[in-house]
């Protein structure tokens, strides 16, 4: 009998002082995860359009972390944005609406017709990123460089002289389309 | 064995792993010497011909300029570019540059006067006088740029490397194929080439200075040694040959045994590789004070009867120095920028030569042989033994034909150097590089595209609080000016409602007959109304316009916008897919037609968003006049709920209404004359409608309005004449008094109509 109370003892002995490490060790060296909701907003693009119905990249963040929201949504992400969400929330992918053009949406930058601007500032208090620089009934301008194309600025344009137009190609941005231009090696050893 | 007697010999050499030997094929072009040209009689210059961006231009269409004028200035990597030779600026703009994509670039076109003057050189007999500050700045401002291939700019690196650069080493290698641009100018400028290393071992204060050449070009390494005569402060070390040795991380380890750490610089383990050509280049800019305006270029291939080395002044057409070469053009020829290996195929053949162009090479049709289909990977591991930069090209070719980005990165893609060398050994005649470029040239667009997530979430979240700050501001000067209406105008309505109770307290109004209607009470009242209407908004208007403001916030409506856009589209889509069915569609056709652009709905939100000014609008003046004009601004808004398209539109619509409303009144008016029972406050009242109705429509195009009631106006006037004159035949003189009465009232109220109407104008 001795000897099953001994065992036990013991058991919980070891047990207690096991557990007592663990929860030590729980404490001290506990990780601070990132938030989901943060890793979810580094993903997705940050154009701030509001196009996947939220008013922004954060809300939309948020409801996909918090809420179960489609991850779907976003617009000018596509699909890539979808798959590394879908990656990173280990859930199925989910299909895009709209066609091969949504999967992958082309970078595209507003542009302004300056010789329609009235100079209402209207576009400018719309610009998510403040890329708009002009001034009342100053001509009104678009830094490329930081528009997101959100598409935001068009809609209050009093003149409609607001458009989106795709990025041009140029020798810098240029990816190596070999459909178009024969890039070809020189099989040296046919003549060596 | 040879590792052993390396140890003990002073300049040992090591070896990188891997590496290929092609055939070397530089026998045809090395042989002679280097030939000028004659000149080309138009010269174009893109801006940008080396590594960075392009510099701000400094000259204009229709200048004159001389050979070495600079025509765009900038600093770090803003290089400048100059004038080949002398002549005018015919035009600047977008030409197809020395790309493989063959994009037109910003250039500037010159046409050659044939005079070929210089402008004023600065020449310096002895460099060490100067700092080596300005050395760097004259390096610079000569546009010189590595010739090698790369083009980085040459001041840039030097100042990069001031402070750490132990060794210098002087690239002579040249291990493509074809290529015997560097070879010929050693050969024949070997004093030039050194000196322009002595000049750059001296800026950067290099412990010591070694020049890598292969093995190959024995007349270079003699001419080099004579030049050296003996003296011991650059090292020339005779290398190999073996491709890719030319290349600036695999001569570093040749030469010094060290490697460059992954994703660090030359410059972490002490080392700065300049080549030949660019020494050369920085000779000539510093002794003799000339920009680079010139670079040799091997002219080459089957192609060519006069295969040789020339000097090629930078700007001169692709075709002109083939045409001097003797170029015999076959069908379908294609000519190639840079040796075999590394080189692309020109687009076109009147892109210029620039800064990087070091060989131009026409291959005949026999020469480049059959083009081999592209088979299967059979993971022969071939590649992998020839890679000088120890990578595993069949892993790589696999992730980026699969775009598994990170995957390519991880298997360090971007130290892949783009030799070829996979590409050459290859069974299955895969175009490994081409795909690596590729797979580099997406994970560029994805690391800019990173770049700019990060900045436009800073941007948001800088303007985020701005607002934030901006609306805290506003709120305490609305609390401020709230403060201040409540003290001032609360005294003024307690007056005007005191006047009232006086007043009405004196009795109801009997009017004398012939006496002047006495409508004092009236006005009293309005007048008491409107105070206090004025302050009620006054006092919503300084509680609730922060609230207002957001929620008429430019942004959220845009936002709002875009989500009634997006849920427009998807309308449309699921519409179009219903469209099978005709008949439903035609029935539709309406709903259809709102959704189907997005602008359209954009302008409609527009409206929407005027409605619902007006109504506030509407509301306002409802509540100033309170009970007697509601019939009419209940009429108004239901005008206006009947959603006009267009703002002007509107206008006239609410134009017709008043004008209606007007008749309406003026019957009245007339029926009142005909009424015996009319009573001058009934009269009062009738004009306070009139009044209130005129302010209740608030005109949007206030001449059209003016016209419109100056039409009513007459209209109402003959309405009267006739009227009287009815009254005149029928009544005969009875209810003379009221009648004035009647028609003093009504001139009154048209005085007051005009004076308002004065105002709107």
């Amino acid at each position: 009998m001795t000897a099953i109370w001994i065992a036990i003892i013991a058991i919980s002995a070891l047990s207690l002082i096991f557990g007592g490490l663990l929860g030590y060790a729980s404490r001290r060296f506990k990780v601070e995860a990132d938030p989901i909701v943060e890793q979810i907003d580094a993903i997705l693009p940050q154009s701030q359009c509001g196009q996947c119905g939220y008013a922004g990249c954060r809300p939309y963040a948020e409801a996909v972390g918090n809420n179960g929201e489609a991850i779907n949504k976003c617009a000018p992400g596509g699909e890539q944005t979808m798959l590394k969400l879908a990656g990173l929330l280990n859930v199925e992918p989910q299909p895009l609406d709209g066609d091969e053009q949504a999967k992958e949406p082309v970078r595209t930058v507003a542009w302004i017709d300056e010789a329609n601007c009235i100079g209402c500032t209207k576009c400018i208090q719309a610009c998510p990123v403040d890329a708009i620089v002009g001034a009342t009934r100053a001509m009104h301008t678009v830094l490329s460089d930081v528009c997101t194309g959100c598409d935001l600025c068009v809609a209050p344009c009093p003149t409609d002289c607001i458009e989106m137009r795709p990025v041009a190609t140029t020798t810098a941005n240029w990816k190596w389309d070999l459909q178009s231009i024969p890039v070809r090696v020189i099989p040296v050893e046919s003549h060596a | 064995m040879l590792n052993l007697l390396n140890i003990f010999r002073k300049d040992k050499i090591w070896d990188f792993d891997g590496g290929i030997h092609p055939p070397e094929m530089k026998t045809q072009s090395n042989g002679t010497p280097l030939r000028h040209l004659p000149l080309a009689n138009r010269f174009i210059i893109p801006l940008k011909q080396h590594i960075g961006h392009e510099g701000e231009l400094c000259v204009k269409p229709g200048d004159k300029v001389l050979r070495g004028q600079p025509l765009t200035f900038g600093n770090g990597r803003m290089l400048p570019v100059h004038a080949p030779t002398s002549g005018t600026v015919e035009a600047i703009g977008p030409h197809m540059t020395a790309h493989p994509s063959g994009l037109a670039e910003m250039s500037v076109m010159i046409v050659a006067d044939g005079e070929d003057r210089w402008i004023e050189r600065q020449k310096v007999s002895d460099y060490r006088q100067l700092p080596r500050e300005e050395v760097i700045s004259r390096i610079h401002q000569a546009g010189v740029a590595g010739l090698g291939g790369a083009g980085f700019p040459t001041a840039t690196k030097l100042k990069g490397g001031l402070k750490t650069t132990r060794t210098l080493i002087i690239n002579a290698a040249e291990c493509e194929p074809y290529i015997t641009a560097d070879d010929r100018l050693m050969q024949d400028c070997a004093g030039e080439v050194l000196e322009g290393s002595r000049i750059l071992a001296w800026v950067l204060q290099a412990e010591r200075v070694l020049i890598g050449i292969e093995d190959n070009k024995p007349e270079a390494i003699a001419a080099l040694k004579k030049a050296l005569a003996g003296s011991n402060d650059l090292q020339l070390r005779v290398i190999p040959t073996k491709y890719p040795s030319g290349g600036a991380k695999q001569l570093t380890k040749i030469l010094t045994g060290k490697e460059v750490p992954h994703g660090g610089r030359s410059s972490d383990i002490g080392v700065l590789m300049q080549n030949v050509g660019t020494a050369y280049a920085v000779k000539r800019a510093i002794i003799d004070g000339e920009p680079l305006t010139e670079r040799v270029v091997t002219l080459t291939g089957e192609a060519v009867t006069q295969p040789g080395n020339v000097w090629g002044r930078l700007g001169t057409p692709v075709s002109h120095l083939l045409h001097h070469a003797g170029f015999q053009p076959q069908p379908q020829q294609m000519v190639i920028m840079g040796g075999p290996l590394m080189g692309f195929t020109l687009p076109a053949l009147d892109v210029p030569v620039v800064k990087i162009t070091n060989c131009l090479l026409a291959p005949s049709a026999s020469e480049m042989g059959e083009p081999q289909k592209e088979l299967s990977c059979i993971r022969c591991s071939a590649c992998a033994d020839a890679c000088p930069a120890n990578l595993l090209p069949q892993q790589l070719y696999w992730y980026s034909q699969g775009a598994d980005h990170d995957k390519a990165r991880a298997y360090h893609i971007d130290d892949c150097i783009e030799c070829g060398a996979c590409a050459w050994v290859c069974p299955s005649n895969i175009p490994l590089v081409q795909y690596y470029r590729q797979e580099k040239a997406e994970l560029r667009a994805i690391d800019l595209e990173a770049k700019r997530t990060a900045e436009a979430k800073a941007r948001f979240e800088a303007r985020q609080a701005r607002l934030e700050r901006e609306k805290l501001a506003r709120e305490a000067r609305h609390a401020q000016a709230k403060r201040k209406v409540s003290a001032s105008e609360q005294d003024e309505i307690a007056a005007a409602l005191e006047r009232v109770k006086a007043k009405k307290a004196a009795g109801p109004i009997e009017i004398q007959a012939g006496a002047e209607p006495d409508n004092a009470a009236v006005i009293a009242q309005r007048e008491a109304r409107k105070a206090l209407a004025r302050a009620r908004q006054a006092e919503k208007q300084a509680e609730t316009e922060p609230l207002s403001r957001q929620a008429g916030d430019p942004r959220k409506a845009a936002v709002e916008a875009a989500i009634a856009r997006a849920k427009a589209k998807k309308a449309q889509a699921e519409q179009a897919g219903a469209q099978s069915d005709i008949a439903a569609e035609s029935q539709r056709a309406p709903e259809t037609a709102a959704p189907v652009d997005p602008r359209k709905a954009a302008v409609e939100a527009a409206i929407a968003r005027a409605k619902a000014k007006k109504a506030q609008a509407a509301t306002a003046a409802r509540a100033e006049a309170q009970d007697d004009a509601s019939a009419e601004s209940h009429r108004v808004p239901a005008t206006e709920a009947t959603s006009p398209i267009d703002p002007r539109k509107a206008a006239v619509e609410a134009a017709i209404a008043r004008a209606k409303a007007k008749k309406a009144q003026a019957a009245a008016a007339a029926k009142a004359s005909d009424d015996a029972h009319t009573e001058a406050s009934n009269d009062a009242a009738t004009e306070n409608h009139f009044v209130a109705a005129s302010e209740t429509i608030t005109p949007v195009d206030a001449r059209k309005a003016a016209i419109e009631a100056a039409i009513a106006r007459a209209k109402a006037k003959k309405a009267e004449q006739q009227q009287n004159q009815a009254a005149e035949t029928v009544e005969a003189g009875a209810d003379a008094r009221r009648k004035a009465a009647v028609a003093a009232a009504v001139a009154r109220a048209k005085a007051r109509k005009a004076q308002q109407q004065s105002i709107e104008d």
